[in-house]
């Protein structure tokens, strides 16, 4: 318990440090608030956000977007991950492919999609579900490959169907794997959201960083960044939650 | 009859061209209600009689009955335990036993209520909402019989089931098994290669080769106490037996 409260207290205490640095030290060290502005120049730069650039409406715009974006995303990839799982004939045909469309910087088509789509959300949309898809596709694909092959010729003696053992023993056996994809595709799906506002639009978090950094307006652009990081994390610990629900089945050291 | 190997010989397709011999021209019948043991070196083909007989595989040539109906494929007849318990981590104990009764068409009431009845059979009762983990090796295992009674097989195939449990811990599970498959009358086919374990728990014994595996000796076990192996221990008899395997074994050449 001793230990817990340590652990919980050094960590507040550097937050605490960090933002004691960022309001003390630029004024200190004589650098102007277009280069670092201070903690309390981005509060007020917030507040004047929030009032004059319809802050909340971006803030929803690109919450929206990493939702829907990750959503699709990690739907698509789970659902190829075990069709491809299910097949090793195909996975051995398309995992060149894959590597490639994996390795391949995902956000470089952004403006692609522009050409394609227009300036709507399209473009954003896609880039986030394309760099959510291989996280999650290629953590399935790699569980669907090391299921306990004792458990399926259990499920076989048993008289389970093609079907049965997958819904019955590949599926659960496979959900740790699949929810250590969806962690980290969460963490991608705010990047690509932020890419594809970036890149073209009117709205998003993204946005207003690009608006921002046209108007050497270096408070907006902290905030944005900070906003967008704050999108993530509560992605994560969802997902966090969601994963201590599921998994309850594991012994706490495991996960 | 209950079991039946004849002239059943399986060989896998190796690497490259070629295969390998596995288990050569066995022959041996099980009768009904009888346990027994295959005893024989690692490597012999105990495991492959075992998949043979579950359906898994299919004998190169030669026949395999249960119940004087041909294996074709896995069939209800049988039902099989291993070394790994391969309780299913997700599923609660009762849901774990409940496992095999699912793709029978049986429904939910008489499962649950046929489970709950092998929990009790195996001393689990008030385990059934727990989850495998939170279970020592020796309960996981009595889970794993639990559900392989719980579908009602005319035969029971355990493959080494003892062998990754601490000694006392085996003892004591050899004589919950023991004590259970008499009760429940099934007829048991144990792979092991624990010598005294086949002594303190069979009617019969069967030998097998190096490979490619053969019987080359059958032992009849004429001693009390079959559903008892703690009981069974003690007498000066089983040291005789195990003596009898040794020599089949050529354990003391290969020391030498």
């Amino acid at each position: 318990m001793i230990r817990k409260h340590g652990i919980k207290l050094t960590s507040a205490t550097i937050l605490i440090l960090v933002l004691v640095a960022w309001q003390v030290l630029p004024t200190a060290l004589d650098v102007p608030r277009f280069i670092i502005p201070t903690l309390s120049d981005s509060v007020v730069e917030l507040k004047r956000m929030w009032t004059n650039e319809g802050l909340l409406g971006h803030i929803l715009s690109t919450a929206l977007y990493t939702v829907l974006g990750f959503v699709i995303g990690s739907l698509l990839g789970a659902v190829m991950g075990y069709l491809l799982g299910m097949s090793k004939f195909w996975e051995k045909v398309l995992s060149p492919y894959i590597l490639a469309l994996q390795i391949a910087p995902k956000v470089a088509f952004a403006p692609l999609f522009i050409m394609w789509f227009g300036y709507n959300s399209m473009p954003k949309l896609l880039v986030t579900v394309l760099i959510v898809f291989f996280p999650v596709l290629v953590n399935v694909l790699q569980a669907m490959r090391t299921v306990d092959r004792d458990l399926v010729n259990l499920a076989r003696a048993y008289s389970l169907t093609r079907l049965g053992v997958f819904w019955k023993i590949e599926v659960p056996s496979t959900v740790p794997n699949l929810m250590a994809g969806l962690r980290i595709a969460s963490t991608l799906a705010v990047i690509g959201v932020t890419v594809g506002e970036l890149v073209g639009g009117n709205t998003g978090l993204g946005y207003l960083i690009s608006y921002g950094g046209g108007q050497a307006n270096a408070a907006m652009v902290f905030n944005a960044i900070i906003l967008l990081t704050v999108i993530g994390f509560l992605l994560y610990v969802v997902l966090e939650r969601i994963e201590e629900r599921v998994l309850h089945y594991l012994p706490k050291s495991q996960h | 009859m209950a079991l039946e190997f004849s002239e059943v010989s399986k060989s896998f397709p190796t690497q490259g061209e070629g295969s390998l011999l596995a288990v050569d021209n066995v022959s041996f019948r099980v009768e009904e209600g009888e346990f027994v043991s295959v005893v024989g070196p690692s490597g012999c083909g105990k495991s492959t009689i075992l998949s043979m007989t579950a359906g898994l595989y299919q004998p190169t040539s030669g026949e395999v009955r249960v119940s004087n109906e041909l294996v074709t494929g896995p069939n209800a007849h049988v039902g099989f335990m291993l070394q790994k318990d391969l309780l299913l981590p997700w599923r609660s104990i009762i849901a774990n036993i409940e496992f095999g009764l699912e793709a029978r068409g049986v429904g939910r009431e008489e499962r649950r209520a046929r489970a709950m009845k092998e929990l009790e059979h195996c001393q689990l009762s008030g385990f059934e909402d727990h989850y495998p983990y939170q279970l020592s090796g020796g309960m996981r295992q009595r889970a794993a019989l639990a559900r392989t009674l719980a579908i009602n097989p005319e035969i029971i195939l355990l493959d080494e089931p003892f062998s990754a449990l601490d000694a006392q811990t085996k003892l004591l599970l050899q004589n919950s098994f023991a004590k259970t498959i008499k009760e429940a009358g099934k007829t048991t086919l144990l792979i092991t290669h624990d010598l005294s374990e086949a002594v303190l728990m069979s009617d019969r014994i069967l030998v097998l080769s190096e490979r490619p595996g053969q019987v080359i000796a059958e032992i009849k076990v004429d001693l009390p106490h079959r559903d008892q192996p703690i009981k069974r221990r003690v007498l000066p008899e089983v040291g005789e037996y195990a003596a009898q395997l040794f020599k089949h074994l050529k354990l003391e050449e290969k020391a030498a």
